[in-house]
């Protein structure tokens, strides 16, 4: 059974990590990740969840403590935002080569400069080759799922990789939304207590985090590689067995009326939900247009994407960060090389929106659709810019 | 580690390339960065065990008589035991010669 309640995103996603029995938390605040780790350090110093929160010095230490935390055979959690993910990126780059399960929300913030604590996914971006497992919610119902669904699929024997859910800053993380807290019985059914392939222990030591000469780094990075790419299918078990519990299922696009569309929109985030109601008014208007969210990041669903923008013309893609001199958007990219070995492929059309907390309103999509079918040839646009 | 470096294929990489045997780094061969190499000259050795105190990377043995050998698979060449032996049998030399 669940419970339909009223509750702030951010106090909903650290229940979350209560009810999934975490055993470490280790975070340095950062604004607008602040309220999750805040509810946190009070859950653990009220006793109602048996954890050690480890109120570090910085985020580079938060990471270092989750990756000793892990390789102990903790289920480990750790939350950060925007400059804070920047300081703690040398970490996220070992936890995940080490193969250290643990569960990262991101409370998506652009970088530094200007300052800005709004919202944007230049953080994200800054780390999209880390080799993590990524993916993006578009509310309140779908971070707490991920709680439970990251921790299961990270700690999957099979997969032994760590887990982040983006969740866009202020615009999620600050509202309070209707959301279904699962009963502690249906968590501990779905989510087994995690047991470690190696872990930091006296009676069996184990070095990790070996130096590898030239002579064998590259078959590291192939064995990671392939671990990586392997990891699909226990993604998809962990979707399916969570919707077979709840009735919510989750996969790596979600599509909204892209049946017959000539037209696809492409979002990533909270900005799906916004994008519908546009979708809405174009189809209400008799134009064939559909949305395609991109909910997993990495690993990228290639097959998937190509297959729910299949028979459209023009894919119009929204990206939320910039990638100086490169081909438009860090997703744009991605979607031209996902399309590029498809014979007949749409037009892909890219525009930048939502920096730094700038809103992005219903007819600001129905506008972008109709620059992107008015003007011919593959582009991108940074929108909505004061000329 | 049962196979040589050169032979572990990307299919023996631990899960994180973990280590779980101890003692792996001494098959870890560190002579073959060496440019120069350590002469030694036994008639001019007073058996002091200086060469084997001050050597990095324990590449000297002292052998039963007390004289030293050094071993090449771990020495880099880096010249300390020929600097700091006091009777000057150690001299260090280029590879090529």
């Amino acid at each position: 059974m669940a419970t339909r309640v009223g509750i702030e995103v951010s106090i909903a996603a650290a229940e979350a990590v209560k009810q999934a029995n975490t055993d470490v938390i280790a975070a340095y605040p950062i604004t607008p990740q602040t309220h999750i780790v805040e509810h946190l350090s009070e859950l653990v110093n009220n006793g109602e969840l048996d954890a050690e929160f480890v109120p570090v010095e910085s985020e580079h230490s938060a990471m270092s403590v989750c990756s000793g935390s892990s390789a102990a055979g903790a289920r480990t959690f750790t939350c950060t935002s925007s400059q804070g993910l920047a300081l703690m990126s040398e970490i996220v780059y070992a936890v995940s080569s080490l193969r250290l399960p643990m569960l990262m929300i991101l409370a998506n913030r652009s970088l530094n400069s200007p300052l800005s604590i709004w919202n944007d996914h230049s953080d994200v971006m800054s780390i999209r080759d880390c080799g993590w497992i990524q993916v993006f919610v578009e509310n309140g119902q779908e971070v707490y799922d991920h709680v439970f669904i990251g921790y299961r699929v990270a700690e999957d024997r099979n997969v032994l990789t760590p887990f982040i859910i983006n969740l866009d800053g202020f615009v999620l993380t600050h509202v309070i939304e209707p959301i279904e807290m699962l009963d502690q019985e249906m968590v501990d059914r779905y989510l087994p207590p995690y047991q470690p392939l190696y872990r930091l222990h006296p009676n069996q030591p184990v070095s990790i985090g070996c130096f590898g000469p030239p002579v064998l780094f590259t078959e590291t990075k192939r064995a990671q590689d392939e671990a990586f790419n392997s990891t699909m299918p226990h993604i998809l078990k962990g979707w399916q067995e969570f919707g077979d519990l709840t009735g919510r299922y989750y996969h790596p696009v979600e599509t909204y009326k892209t049946e017959e569309a000539k037209v696809i929109v492409v979002t990533q985030g909270s900005l799906g939900e916004t994008a519908s109601i546009a979708i809405d008014t174009l189809r209400g208007e008799g134009e064939p247009v559909g949305l395609v969210s991109i909910r997993l990041w990495r690993p990228f669903p290639f097959e998937e994407f190509r297959e729910a923008v299949k028979g459209a013309e023009l894919v119009v893609v929204m990206d939320r960060a910039i990638s100086y001199g490169g081909p438009g958007g860090p997703l744009a990219g991605e979607i031209r090389a996902a399309l590029y070995s498809q014979e007949v492929h749409p037009r892909v059309v890219n525009f930048i929106i939502g920096l730094g907390g700038r809103d992005v309103a219903p007819d600001d999509f129905v506008q972008m659709v109709q620059q992107a079918k008015a003007r011919p040839g593959e582009w991108y646009e940074i929108y909505g810019v004061r000329e | 580690m049962a196979k040589p470096e050169n032979e572990i294929t990307w299919k023996d990489i631990k899960v994180g390339f973990v280590v779980d045997e101890p003692g792996s780094a001494s098959v870890y061969r560190t002579g073959d960065w060496r440019s120069q190499r350590p002469v030694y000259e036994r008639e001019r050795c007073i058996r002091c065990g200086t060469c084997y105190v001050y050597c990095p990377d324990m590449a000297i043995k002292i052998l039963k008589d007390g004289y030293i050998e050094h071993d090449l698979y771990y020495c880099k060449g880096c010249g300390i035991c020929a600097e700091e032996c006091p009777t000057g049998a150690i001299i260090i030399v280029d590879e090529e010669e």
